[in-house]
C-alpha cells in the first residue's frame, strides 16, 4: 500500500467531506473552463464571420447595428442606401472587392440576402448539392436551413417581409431552390441566398436600393483614409468590424470579468475548505498518524501523504470541473436560440491545463499546514495519551 | 538482545528519570512491573525508538536506536520492534487486513498476505479480516493489535499496558496469545503493566518466569 493509496481511503472514510470538497472545486474551475471556452468560442466565431471584411458601409446609424446586421445578421438594418451610390464607392482604386447585401426578408426565420457571388467567394463556401442562382427567384440555402427546413433543390418556398416573423407573406412569388450549401460552421449556414435582383422584384422596387455593402480595401493605406471619406463626404456611414468587435467585447468583457472573479474566489474558498477539512481531519487522526509511525513511516511520508490527500481532492475537483464546464457549455450550445455562435464543448484548450495546474497548487497550499503539523506530531507524546 | 545503560529521562519541567541498566537475553519474557507515573511508559517508548533519552543509550539486537539516523531508526522499528498499546489504534479507515498490509508496507517489507493470514489465524482473527475496526469488540479490535505488532516477525515485541481496557476473559487470553506468540515467533517480550491480572496469567501459564527480574521496586526508587 503507497502514501497514495492510504491518502485516497482517509479521503473515503469521510465521503461527505470529500463530496463537498469536490464540489466547492469543481464548481469553481467548471466556471472558469466555461468562461475560457465560452469566450475564445465566441470571439472565434465573431472573428471567422467578419474574415475579409474590412470595413462595412450601409446607411447612417449605430456603426455597432450596421457590423450586428451585416455580417452577424444578429440585429435590425440601419436603413437602405441607394446601389447608384454604392457603386460610385466600388469605382475607388482603394477598394479591393466590395459585396452588396439586401435584407429585410425572412423564410422561417432564416434571413433572406440578397448578394451577387462575391459574397460566396468572400466566405469560401461550397454547394452540398444543385448549383448557385443564376435566375430571378432562384435561392441557395445554407445547411442549417436545409437540414431545418429539409430542403433540397427543385423545392419552393415563400418568403416573408422582416427579419423573423410569419407576417406578410411574399405569396404572389415563390423562390426556388436551385441550391444547398454544404456546412461552413459560420453565418452562412442559417443564410438563404439569391440574387439582387430577386429581392427588388419581389417588392416591386422602383428604386434600386441594398442595405448595406462589405468592402475589403487593396492597401492598408485605405484603412486611414477611405472610412474618414465615406462619413464625411456621403449620405452613408463606414464601420469597422474590427473596431466595433472590440467594442462589443469590451462591454460583454464587464461582465466575463466579474463572472471571473467570482469563479477564481470559489476556487480560493475551496481551497479554505480543503485546509479546514484536513485541519480538522487531523485532530481526529493524530492516533492513526502516530501508529503510522510507530510502523516505521518516516516523518517524510506522513508529510507526503497529507500533501497528496490535498492535491488528490483538488486534483480530481479541478478534473471534474473541467468536463462539467465542457458538459455545460455544450448543453448551453445545444439549447441555444442564436446558431451563429453555437458553442461547442467537445474542443479542448490547452490553457485548461492551466486549470488542473491550479487545482494541483491549490491542494498543496491547502494541504501545507495540515502536513508541516503532522510531519511534526511527536510519537511518544501521543501515545502517553492513553 | 536488549540492553540499556545510564538510561535518563529530563522532563521540561526539569523533573528526571534515571533508570537502573538492564539486560534482556534472547527469547526471554520480561514483565515491566510499576505503579503509574513510575515511568514504564517513559522506559518502554525509549526501549521502542520512540523517544530519544536525555541520557544513555539502548541497544537492540546490537543496534544502538538512538545512534540511527531519523529515517533509519524509523524503519528499524517497523522492521524489528512491534509495539502493543493500551489501546488498539486501528486505522479506522482501513479493514483489519488493511491494516496490517500497512505495517507490512511502512516496515518496508513488501505486501504478503499469506503471513498476514498466518497471523491472523495465529490470534483466531481471520475470520474478521475484511471487517473494519469500528466492527470490532474491543476484545477482538486489542487482538488484531496484536497480530499487527506481529506481523513483520519483529525481534523485540513491546506491550505497552495491553490488558487495561480488557475484561478479565479477554485480559487472560490476550496476555496468554503474547507470551504464545512471541514465544513461537522467536521474539523477546516485556509487557508493562501495574495489572494483577497479568501478573497472575503470567506467572501460572509459563515455567521460565522464574528468570524474569523486577526492575519496579528499582525505578520507583529511582
Amino acid at each position: 500500500m503507497n502514501a497514495f493509496q492510504i491518502s485516497w481511503k482517509n479521503l473515503k472514510a469521510n465521503p461527505l467531506t470529500l463530496a463537498l470538497n469536490l464540489m466547492l472545486i469543481a464548481f469553481g474551475t467548471g466556471m472558469l473552463a466555461m468562461l475560457l471556452l465560452g469566450v475564445k468560442q465566441v470571439g472565434e466565431r465573431l472573428r471567422d464571420n467578419a474574415k475579409g471584411v474590412d470595413l462595412v458601409v450601409g446607411a447612417k446609424g449605430s456603426p455597432l447595428q450596421l457590423i450586428l446586421s451585416s455580417i452577424y445578421f444578429i440585429d435590425f438594418p440601419t436603413g437602405n442606401i441607394a446601389e447608384e451610390d454604392a457603386k460610385v464607392l466600388t469605382a475607388n482604386p482603394m477598394i479591393k472587392k466590395a459585396v452588396p447585401l439586401a435584407l429585410g426578408d425572412n423564410y422561417a426565420g432564416f434571413r433572406i440576402v440578397g448578394t451577387d457571388t462575391g459574397y460566396v467567394t468572400l466566405h469560401g463556401l461550397e454547394l452540398e448539392s444543385g448549383r448557385f442562382w443564376a435566375k430571378d427567384f432562384e435561392i441557395v440555402v445554407g445547411a442549417e436551413v436545409a437540414r431545418v427546413q429539409n430542403l433540397k433543390p427543385g423545392d419552393r418556398v415563400y418568403g416573408s417581409h422582416g427579419l423573423s416573423s410569419d407576417e406578410g407573406m411574399h405569396e404572389d412569388h415563390p423562390y426556388i431552390v436551385c441550391g444547398v450549401l454544404k456546412t461552413k460552421g459560420n453565418v452562412a449556414d442559417n443564410l438563404v441566398l439569391t440574387g439582387l435582383e430577386s429581392i427588388w422584384k419581389m417588392h416591386g422596387a422602383e428604386k434600386r436600393e441594398i442595405t448595406s455593402m462589405l468592402i475589403q480595401y487593396r492597401s492598408r493605406m485605405a484603412m486611414v483614409t477611405l472610412p474618414a471619406m465615406i462619413n464625411r463626404s456621403t449620405a452613408m456611414q463606414a464601420a469597422s468590424p474590427a473596431k466595433e468587435s472590440a467594442r462589443l467585447f469590451a462591454l460583454i468583457g464587464v461582465g466575463v470579468d466579474a463572472v471571473q472573479w467570482f469563479a477564481v474566489a470559489l476556487m480560493l474558498l475551496a481551497g479554505v475548505s480543503v485546509f479546514v477539512s484536513l485541519y480538522n481531519s487531523l485532530r481526529e487522526r493524530v492516533y492513526d498518524i502516530a501508529v503510522m509511525r510507530v510502523m516505521g513511516a518516516s516523518r517524510q511520508t506522513i508529510f507526503t501523504m497529507i500533501i497528496f490527500e490535498g492535491v488528490l481532492l483538488t486534483t480530481f475537483g479541478s478534473l471534474a470541473g473541467v468536463l462539467v464546464g465542457h458538459a455545460g457549455l455544450h448543453t448551453i450550445g445545444y439549447w441555444q436560440g442564436s446558431p451563429q455562435a453555437r458553442l461547442d464543448g467537445l474542443v479542448f484548450l490547452p490553457e485548461e491545463g492551466f486549470l488542473l495546474a491550479a487545482g494541483l497548487l491549490i491542494g498543496i497550499f491547502a494541504a501545507l499546514l495540515p502536513a508541516v503539523q503532522a510531519y511534526r506530531i511527536d510519537i511518544s507524546e501521543t501515545m502517553s495519551k492513553i | 538482545m536488549l540492553r540499556t545503560t545510564h538510561l535518563t529521562k529530563i522532563f521540561a519541567n526539569g523533573a528526571a528519570l534515571h533508570f537502573p541498566d538492564w539486560n534482556v537475553g534472547d527469547g526471554e519474557q520480561w514483565l515491566l512491573l510499576g505503579e503509574s507515573g513510575s515511568g514504564k511508559t517513559t522506559l518502554l517508548h525509549m526501549l521502542a525508538g520512540l523517544l530519544k533519552p536525555s541520557n544513555g543509550e539502548v541497544i537492540v539486537n546490537g543496534t544502538d536506536l538512538y545512534a540511527l539516523r531519523a529515517r533509519e531508526l524509523d524503519r528499524f522499528r517497523g522492521r524489528s520492534i512491534g509495539i502493543v498499546f493500551q489501546q488498539p489504534h486501528l486505522i479506522r479507515s482501513m479493514t483489519v487486513e488493511e491494516n496490517m498490509e500497512l505495517a507490512q508496507g511502512f516496515a518496508g517489507a513488501g505486501k504478503d498476505s499469506l503471513r498476514v493470514r498466518e497471523v491472523l489465524d495465529a490470534l483466531d482473527m481471520d475470520h474478521k479480516r475484511r471487517s473494519f475496526p469500528h466492527e470490532l469488540s474491543q476484545g477482538q479490535a486489542q487482538r488484531v493489535g496484536i497480530a499487527r505488532a506481529l506481523i513483520n516477525r519483529p525481534a523485540l515485541l513491546l506491550a505497552d499496558e495491553p490488558t487495561s481496557s480488557l475484561d478479565n476473559r479477554n485480559a487472560e487470553a490476550v496476555v496468554r496469545l503474547l507470551s504464545e506468540l512471541a514465544a513461537s515467533q522467536g521474539s523477546t517480550l516485556v509487557i508493562s503493566t501495574h495489572d494483577d491480572r497479568v501478573k497472575d496469567a503470567f506467572f501460572k501459564d509459563f515455567t521460565f518466569e522464574l528468570s524474569h527480574e523486577r526492575i519496579s521496586d528499582q525505578l520507583e526508587k529511582s
